[in-house]
């Protein structure tokens, strides 16, 4: 447990990150001011003496509130550092770990990037990630189905990533929890396999809902399945009309060309504002 | 699957306000829920108990208020109660509607001494 915000994430590990520090010699170099808030309770200050009688205490509190706050200050420090940060969500077994090890491989002469990997357990997809050349940094939930802001924010101080990097968090493999928790990013980007059945969109409405982007991944396989391409957008459309749309494979490289656009365009964006974007 | 931590957030959230507001057992928690908001609501209660233990909040009881979810039809301007993103205008068949309720999370209010 974290003694110095008193984070209760006892079953997280972050690589690289101990907990032995205290109030007076802690070693975070907080990019991320920890939130203490302190709300206006107006309507129930007259009772707060009472001593032992029961009383109702209005909260009025958005249970997320805290994790929220976590997440304006991670968006804040990508922002000010010029840094794309897009979190990657799907199912386990849609191919995210190789469409990333594809991308990094692929554009590490052009982009500079690095990568959080979550996952339950074991820091193996960190090391595939690692293997080519980029930096990353493994967060293991425990039983925790989904990253959080604070776990990222932890993360941070221990990953080296330069001004106007990409950064990709691949969050646990689960289409249902992490669309709850923002973590700061610019951009949820999901990614559906083909292997999964069209009516995913249906079935998990929230994360497409929430996602901005669709990599509809593993499209050389089509010809071997019973996949209605037309239908699965047109669910995801239903969920979510803004949603934009990639076909991609990437174990043939098939599309990822496009994928590499969008990247670049909203990395662009992410550039717009920031003081050596000039230059 | 991801309500024990929103039951570990209400606890911190709590504890929180415990120490601003001084008191020392919490005897019912009163949360708002959406039914749009892609919360179990028995799996919310199973994991409080847990998320409780050990807190001032152990033993408590929560009381969770669902919210009904209710859209605006863009076109045909109506309210209507929704209960999934992608229902449509039961009176036009028109989607997207405009959600304006039931993506709720929130602690409403607390019993405390």
């Amino acid at each position: 447990m974290c003694t110095t915000c008193g984070c209760g994430h006892a079953e997280t590990t972050i690589e690289g990150h101990d907990h032995q520090h205290n109030e007076h010699a802690h070693t975070h170099d907080h990019r991320h001011e920890h939130h203490h808030h302190t709300h206006d309770h107006s309507g129930h200050g007259e009772g707060s003496e009472a001593a032992s009688p029961s009383r109702m205490l209005r909260m009025e509190q958005d249970i997320l509130s805290k994790n929220n706050a976590y997440a304006a200050d991670n968006r804040r420090w990508f922002n000010q550092h010029g840094i794309l940060t897009l979190n990657l969500v799907s199912s386990p077994g849609s191919g995210k770990t190789t469409l990333l090890t594809r991308t990094l491989s692929e554009l590490k002469d052009t982009l500079s990037m690095a990568v959080i990997e979550g996952d339950q357990q074991t820091v193996l997809d960190a090391e595939r990630i690692r293997a080519t050349g980029a930096q990353a940094i493994q967060i293991n939930t425990g039983k925790g189905c989904h990253l959080d802001a604070h776990m990222v924010g932890h993360a941070m101080e221990n990953l080296p990533i330069d001004d106007r990097s990409v950064l990709f968090i691949e969050n646990v493999g689960n289409l249902v929890c992490p669309a709850a928790f923002d973590l700061g990013e610019a951009c949820k980007v999901v990614i559906l396999s083909v292997t999964e059945g069209e009516d995913k969109p249906l079935k998990y409405p929230d994360m497409f809902h929430a996602a901005g982007l669709m990599l509809l991944n593993k499209i050389d396989l089509l010809p071997h399945l019973n996949f209605d391409v037309d239908q699965c957008l047109d669910y995801a459309r239903r969920v979510n009309p803004g949603i934009k749309v990639l076909q991609v494979s990437a174990s043939t490289g098939e599309g990822m060309a496009q994928w590499y656009q969008y990247l670049q365009a909203m990395r662009q964006v992410a550039l717009i504002g920031h003081a050596e974007a000039e230059r | 699957m991801h309500e024990l931590s929103l039951c570990e957030s209400v606890i911190e959230l709590i504890e929180e306000q415990a120490r601003q507001q001084c008191f020392e057992r919490v005897k019912t928690v009163r949360l708002e829920i959406g039914a749009l908001a892609g919360v179990e609501i028995e799996a919310m209660l199973f994991s409080f108990d847990a998320a409780a233990r050990d807190s001032l909040a152990e033993g408590a009881k929560l009381d969770i208020i669902r919210i009904a979810g209710l859209a605006i039809c863009p076109v045909c301007e109506k309210q209507v109660e929704v209960s999934a993103r992608f229902d449509v205008c039961p009176d036009c068949a028109h989607y997207p509607l405009q959600i304006v309720a039931g993506e709720e999370m929130r602690i409403k209010e607390l019993e405390v001494q």
